[in-house]
């Protein structure tokens, strides 16, 4: 059997040292009825080759985006990613530990997460991080959660602009905690609407959530969003995508409170959606209300440093039905691409990473918006990604990116009616001058 | 004699390994990457962007070349005890051989070049593997509804109380209630709590399982459910579920199962067959999606026909031409994350799950049992085992018979980290003081095994004439026994990177 | 570990002892080895607050537990003891004197006198562990 290492004789002798017969007697405390005598209807035992060739095959049935060009982001992108980042990553003393609460055997994992910790504090200028999180959505609703927490108030405020997904899993989870979450629209420029910020804005208002750049791509101004949410007494919670925060204002500059975002681009491949990671970071006066896992340094019995998971009496398995959150398993390994990731830039190669995002994605979409047809939707700046008015169906404009085997073009009115006939495309460093000219000619004809 | 053994053990010259953090080893202008050049034409960043405000100071990461990052990370890699390197009888976290074949699977270019927001036409391979994950769960586990959305167990089971609290309300029921037994998981509770659910506790029973009068009086009509790990924390199958699930039922009231031991039963018993309404299943405990230091994982729940309605959105529906995400299901308790699914850790378990088929797949529960059993009765002469019978996957003892030599179970933990072994879980389950929970799983060899309960009786030994060596324990590993307390109260939380500017 | 006889006692190991007009609270010496080194104490009453009997005044810190501290008597919070927090040693060595918690003018209805008394108390807690 595979993975099952046991011979005939293992067996017996095994069988002989407990005292039993068989291995069904082993089974005996499972009432008769429910014992399955049979083989379950799924397929036969298969060979490693066997395998490899059904996977190769299923592989092979996508349209992956791997030598297509890809424009796609609402989320995800597309980044090119060191050898050394796979190479590292796919060590198996990484690949597969446990959950570092035996430290002794543990400092490798723990020493990358401190580095990592490390690392998002300096990304989000703020002062303490935690050892990573799921994913993008479900860090924001997380701080969401805090905020609320930490306010002892009950009235989320959010943006429009925050990506469809993070809004939608903050109802799911809200939706028994009396939480009341209202949506501020964005402006014309495809900004939060500050004065409609403004309005909504009480006394019992809990947080500001936000995204930057938000889900079209534009900008938001987070210092004023920020002082608007403090002047009430709420906190200001963002969402940030990470390659930006080499260029743009970090979130503690801005003066968020609470900073989270997609690990993804950050050295991860897209595997269509996950897994990937999250970032979450804050102030250190809200330490205690951070949820996940925690590593800190410390010293051995001999004075040596070393470093172990603390503060643990904040998680589910201590504080149970009053832990910060349920969070347990996490998506450590994924971060590990992004400390990985981040080593080998280093500052000027993250900043050079985000510059040449905005140098392509600015010079495409120029040529876009002055294409046949095709207008700009939003006016605000923009990182590297925007938005593009068609005077023609979308299905039209859709159908000849799709001629071309173009992956891109996210269609708009899936979760903003109001924008019809509007796609989204996202341009990175690895789009090439000959995939952008592709793109170019295939939605505007304009050469 | 003891002290000067340590001492002795303490100076045994450990493999030379540098201490510094990448930081630490940073140097202004030094660089290991670059992404080629813009070839687009294009003017300055900073001229697209006028009016935005920029960083002020660059983020202090490292700057170091490659060969100094792939020495810095393989070194600290090799700090770690791994499944694959070492035992790693962990119990509740099903630490199993991690197929090495499930990583080529998974760079598989068709399979990690996929983007999230690409048309269903163009993924039709990555949906037709995830229904066929789908469908296996729903065979193994006898539940037909099952969505492999949630990020974690601990997800898998808030969604599923989400989706039983849904079910209510649609019913125009309102139950708040329900019923955990005292040996469960801090997530169980700790999900409850965001459901807007009250966790009532229910006895273990001298025997160790659910005590089912206890059980029968708190069963009110405002239960909503009762979240029951089958088996139990301490390794024993509830022979009583279905009494529980019938009673549960005729209150109107759901079984949901914590899958986490899963692997006890798999192929041999289906829960959905003794009553179970709804269950999470960990990827990375039953099907072999590796642990990677604290995930990733992936939680999918399986539930039966009633509950399939509410299951979160999307959801895979295979039609004629093809298979396509359906979202507009509108009893679906929605979204529980940003995209479907963990895709990756799918690709790995249908990896798995297709080496195992039929056979294997009991086989897998076959074995695991019948090491964790062979572990009970070798070592049972030498330590406590408070339910001492035949157990499924994994069991129980205590240092109950070594606290008069002053030790605790810890300091057995630390020990067996100087004989090569990775501890078992200690300290869990609670009802039980000073546990060590021993899960062998099916993938060792006898040989592994054997070579373990000699060095588990030899710590009894070593309790009795050498306790030092085990209070010092253990001494052969980079860092001694870390000050838990100076963490907790003096939190350094990430390296001062002020002391040096990253160059301009 | 013998509870001091001018003190009453709540089953969750907080003490209170008549002082004047006043009731001082602290939690017990069982307790505090209960937990374990402290790491952790947050008081979320201040002076002036209204505390029930029963109900949470705060929370206490070990590195692997964490406990409410609740208030044995309902009144109103008079002095809180804010040296604690920043020096746990304190309530560590001497919880009945300078690990003193919270000063409070209990209400006419204090549920003082339904507290157990030091013999009762060491029974309960014997019978815990």
């Amino acid at each position: 059997m595979p993975f099952i290492p046991h011979t005939a004789e293992d067996t017996r002798e095994m069988l002989g040292a407990i005292g039993v017969k068989s291995i069904d007697q082993l089974f005996d405390s499972i009432p008769e009825q429910f014992r399955r005598r049979g083989l379950l209807n799924i397929p036969p035992t298969a060979t490693e080759t066997e395998v490899m060739r059904d996977l190769a095959d299923l592989a092979s049935w996508n349209r992956s985006t791997d030598g297509r060009p890809c424009f796609l982001g609402g989320g995800m992108y597309k980044h090119l990613v060191p050898a050394a980042v796979d190479h590292l990553q796919s060590r198996s003393d990484f690949v597969t530990p446990y959950t570092p609460y035996q430290p002794e055997v543990s400092q490798g994992t723990l020493r990358w997460l401190y580095e990592y910790q490390t690392i998002v504090a300096e990304l989000t200028g703020l002062e303490v991080s935690n050892a990573c999180m799921w994913e993008g959505p479900t860090a924001f609703v997380e701080g969401m959660k805090m905020a609320s927490s930490i306010t002892n108030k009950k009235r989320l405020l959010v943006s429009r602009g925050v990506h469809p997904h993070a809004r939608e899993a903050l109802k799911t989870y809200m939706k028994w905690q009396g939480v009341e979450i209202i949506e501020i629209p964005l402006g014309a420029d495809g900004r939060t609407d500050l004065a409609a910020l403004r309005a909504s804005l009480n006394d019992q208002s809990a947080a500001v959530g936000v995204q930057s750049p938000n889900f079209l791509g534009c900008i938001e101004d987070g210092g004023a969003i920020c002082e608007i949410a403090h002047k009430a007494g709420a906190l200001a919670v963002g969402s940030f995508y990470a390659i930006s925060l080499g260029l743009l204002a970090s979130p503690g500059e801005q003066g968020f409170d609470i900073a989270c975002g997609e690990g993804q681009p950050l050295g991860n491949y897209l595997s269509y959606g996950g897994p990937s990671f999250a970032f979450f970071a804050t102030k250190k006066e809200f330490l205690r209300q951070m949820p996940a896992r925690i590593v800190g340094q410390t010293v051995d019995r001999d004075g040596k440093r070393g470093f172990v998971l603390t503060m643990t009496t904040r998680e589910q398995h201590i504080r149970r039905e009053k832990a910060t959150s349920n969070i347990c398993t996490s998506n450590t390994l994924m971060a590990l691409r992004g400390v990985i990731y981040l080593a080998m830039l280093g500052p000027n190669g993250l900043r050079e990473v985000a510059e040449q995002c905005v140098e392509k994605a600015h010079a495409t979409a120029e040529r876009l918006f002055k294409s046949k047809g095709c207008s700009r939707l939003t006016t605000a700046p923009f990182f590297n990604e925007f938005c593009v008015k068609f005077d023609q169906p979308v299905e039209r404009v859709r159908e000849r990116i799709s001629r071309q085997d173009i992956l891109g073009g996210i269609e708009l009115r899936r979760w903003y009616s109001e924008y019809s006939n509007s796609l989204m495309f996202a341009v990175t460093e690895a789009n090439s001058k000959v995939e952008c000219d592709k793109l170019v000619d295939a939605v505007g004809g304009y050469i | 004699m003891s002290t000067t053994t340590i001492e002795k053990q303490a100076d045994r010259q450990l493999p030379y390994f540098d201490d510094r953090l990448i930081f630490e080893k940073s140097r202004p202008g030094a660089r290991a990457w670059h992404i080629p050049k813009n070839d687009v034409p294009s003017a300055k960043a900073a001229e697209y962007l006028k009016g935005v405000a920029l960083r002020k100071r660059p983020p202090a990461l490292p700057e170091v070349g490659e060969l100094e990052v792939i020495r810095h990370y393989t070194n600290i890699s090799r700090l770690n005890y791994a499944i694959t390197t070492t035992f790693y009888p962990l119990g509740s976290c099903t630490m199993k051989y991690n197929p090495v074949m499930n990583e080529v699977a998974v760079m598989m270019p068709g399979f990690r070049e996929l983007h999230p927001m690409q048309d269903d036409n163009g993924i039709q391979g990555a949906l037709a593997l995830a229904k066929r994950v789908q469908d296996y769960l729903s065979e193994v586990t006898g539940l037909p509804g099952t969505t492999l959305h949630p990020c974690s167990g601990a997800q898998g089971e808030l969604t599923a109380l989400l989706v039983c609290k849904a079910y209510f309300e649609d019913h125009g029921e309102d139950r708040g209630i329900v019923l955990i037994p005292d040996s469960a998981h801090g997530t169980n509770p700790a999900s409850c709590a965001i459901a807007g659910l009250r966790a009532v506790a229910v006895k273990t029973g001298p025997d160790g399982l659910i005590d089912v009068e206890d059980f029968k009086k708190k069963l009110t009509p405002e239960v909503a459910c009762a979240m029951i790990t089958n088996p139990n924390t301490l390794g024993l199958f509830e022979s009583r579920i279905h009494e529980i699930a019938e009673a549960l039922h005729a209150n109107g009231s759901f079984l949901y199962m914590d899958g986490a031991n899963f692997n006890a039963i798999v192929g041999v018993t289906r829960p959905g067959d003794f009553g179970v309404d709804m269950m999470h299943i960990n990827l990375h405990k039953t099907f072999t999606q590796p642990h990677g230091g604290g995930g990733p994982g992936a939680g999918p729940i399986c539930v039966c026909a009633k509950l399939e309605p509410y299951l979160p959105s999307p959801r895979i529906v295979e039609e004629k031409d093809g298979y396509r995400f359906d979202e507009s299901n509108p009893k679906s308790i929605g979204r529980m994350r940003g995209f479907a699914m963990n895709f990756g850790v799918m690709v790995r378990s249908y990896a798995y799950m297709r080496r195992l088929g039929a056979e294997g797949t009991r086989r897998v529960a076959e074995y695991a049992v019948l090491n964790a059993n062979y572990i009970r009765v070798k070592v049972g002469a030498h330590f406590t085992i408070p339910f001492d019978r035949i157990c499924m996957h994994e069991f129980v003892a205590t240092s109950k018979k070594q606290r008069e030599f002053g030790i605790h179970t810890i300091d057995i933990a630390k020990r067996l980290i100087d004989l090569g072994y990775h501890p078992p879980t200690v300290y869990f389950p609670l009802v039980v003081s000073e546990a060590i929970m021993i899960e062998p799983t099916e993938t060792e060899s006898k040989d592994t095994i054997d070579r373990f309960i000699k060095s588990m009786v030899q710590i009894a030994r070593e309790a009795e004439t050498n306790p030092s060596l085990l209070l010092e324990a253990p001494v052969t590993t980079p860092v001694r026994r870390l000050d838990e307390v100076k963490a907790a109260k003096e939190p350094e939380l990430r390296f001062n990177c002020c002391v040096w500017e990253p160059s301009p | 570990m013998a509870a001091p006889n001018n003190c009453r006692f709540l089953e969750t190991h907080e003490w209170a002892r008549k002082d004047g007009d006043t009731i001082v609270v602290g939690i017990t010496e069982h307790a505090v080895s209960q937990l374990g080194e402290l790491v952790f104490c947050k008081f979320s009453k201040k002076a002036g607050d209204r505390v029930s009997a029963r109900q949470p005044f705060g929370e206490i810190e070990s590195v692997k537990a964490v406990s409410d501290l609740n208030a044995p008597v309902n009144g109103v919070v008079v002095e809180v003891n804010n040296s604690v927090p920043d020096a746990l040693h304190l309530v560590q060595q001497d919880p009945y004197n300078s690990g003193w918690m919270l000063r409070v003018k209990p209400d006419a209805k204090s549920g003082y006198e339904e507290l157990m008394d030091a013999a009762a108390y060491e029974k309960h807690a014997a019978e815990e562990h």
